[in-house]
């Protein structure tokens, strides 16, 4: 709480908003004189505010993608559906709406790893993904996602062979891309709720792979 | 306009700070911002082109210096503003100055779930044929305008080849600044890292960007 996080220049060490004091960072107070002058003017509904943090905290978040990525895996009809008109496909499961409306799913194959990243502003599929973390929106991942992919995933844990092709898909307008990772291996016959515990948010950006299901027996192991 | 939003290729940030799956907010706050950035929109006074105009003309130190959630309410007090909701006097007192002005009425808690299923799409019916096709050779041009554009820097003057065909898409361009949807086609335009970035480009890295149709011309090949 009060807390504010890293500038979108991703500079860790400002401390522009110290309240050791108690009291509250300019930036809380900004948000809250705000509010309630919206409030007070009558443009907003405070029941209508809650509802939308309520929606981002517990409706919509990266399981849903999980779970279109576990039936394109499971499914392949819905895999093909899923590749000629992602945005139908994806709103069968229940998923659709604001910054999904035009969804485009891109397949990692064993040759091409893509990767998605808006170097002008935040889009992000929202229904699927749910809202963006600090380090998509921020500029350490805006500028070097085009020219230096692979640092960039290197500092995820991720280190792609130099012949793996990288694929970079910039969303400049408003097509939503959500990638769809490699079924991992040993995974044959799984259910799609299995499945979709495998897939990680990060690994729907193209920042990550799914989880190998070894890991997960040597967790469970020890 | 060349912004400090517009960051593709820029050097110096240093590392990207991963984040688990789990953070949605950070602070109390972030909710406050991004619940009142999506009420306010709902008023229907202003398009999402102009609100990422609003936030791209913050001043670059300001820009860099803001986290995201900043940026957003910076803007958004910004179209505030502008659409003459609020005065820069009653953000600096911090209360009603001001009679309402009349607007719509405000997004229901009824309503939030509906709205944010539909969205708002930004796709039209096309009113002419697509002037490129799949596999054709363009160049970005290589443009510095003032105003509100999704052409990055990095990939003005490029040659690259359409990919795929969108579909006809309102024009941010125009739409941003109040001109109307003047919605045009949109492709998906793919060049190699060599032609972004030259000798440093990495060999086996395409990037793509989605360009409308008046960001291109023909190239040869």
């Amino acid at each position: 709480m009060g807390s504010v996080p890293p500038p979108i220049g991703g500079d860790n060490h400002a401390h522009r908003h110290d309240h050791d004091d108690g009291g509250l960072a300019d930036i809380e107070l900004r948000v809250r004189a705000l509010e309630s002058l919206m409030i007070e003017k009558g443009y907003v509904d405070p029941a209508a505010l809650d509802a939308i943090v309520e929606t981002y905290e517990t409706k919509i978040g990266p399981r849903n993608g999980a779970r279109v990525v576990a039936r394109s895996w499971a499914d392949p009809a819905f895999r093909r559906w899923l590749n000629e008109d992602a945005t139908a496909a994806i709103g069968s499961l229940g998923y659709s709406g604001r910054q999904g409306e035009h969804m485009t799913a891109v397949e990692n194959t064993a040759d091409v790893h893509n990767l998605v990243v808006c170097t002008l502003c935040s889009c992000y599929p929202w229904p699927v993904l749910g809202l963006p973390p600090v380090w998509y929106k921020s500029a350490p991942y805006r500028s070097r996602a085009v020219i230096d992919p692979r640092g960039v995933l290197a500092e995820f844990g991720l280190r792609l062979p130099a012949s793996t092709k990288i694929r970079v898909w910039d969303s400049t307008a408003e097509i939503r891309y959500l990638v769809v990772p490699l079924r991992p291996a040993g995974t044959e016959g799984w259910s799609e709720e299995r499945l979709a515990a495998l897939v990680s948010r990060d690994s729907m950006v193209g920042a990550g792979l799914a989880t190998d299901p070894a890991s997960l027996a040597g967790e469970a192991a020890a | 306009m060349n912004g400090a939003q517009d960051l593709g290729g820029m050097m110096g940030f240093g590392p990207v700070a991963g984040e688990p799956e789990g953070e949605v907010f950070h602070a109390d706050w972030e909710k406050r911002a991004l619940a009142l950035t999506i009420a306010s929109g709902a008023l229907g006074e202003w398009n999402i082109d102009m609100s990422r105009h609003a936030r791209e003309t913050l001043h670059p130190t300001d820009y860099l210096a803001s986290s995201y959630y900043e940026v957003w309410i910076k803007g958004l007090e910004k179209l505030l503003v502008a659409r003459e909701l609020v005065t820069s006097e009653e953000i600096a007192a911090s209360s009603v100055l001001h009679a309402p002005r009349p607007t719509s009425p405000p997004l229901a808690a009824a309503d939030v779930a509906p709205t944010l299923a539909k969205g708002t799409p930004c796709d039209r019916p096309p009113q002419a044929p697509a002037r490129f096709k799949v596999g054709q050779a363009v160049r970005t041009l290589n443009v510095n305008p003032s105003g509100h554009t999704r052409l990055p820097r990095y990939a003005r003057g490029k040659r690259g080849r359409i990919e795929r065909v969108h579909g006809v898409f309102i024009f941010p361009d125009a739409n941003a600044h109040g001109l109307g949807p003047s919605a045009q086609w949109l492709y998906l335009v793919c060049f190699p890292a060599s032609e972004l970035w030259g000798r440093e480009g990495d060999p086996a890295l395409d990037v793509s960007i989605d360009a409308w149709e008046s960001y291109l011309e023909g190239a040869a090949g």
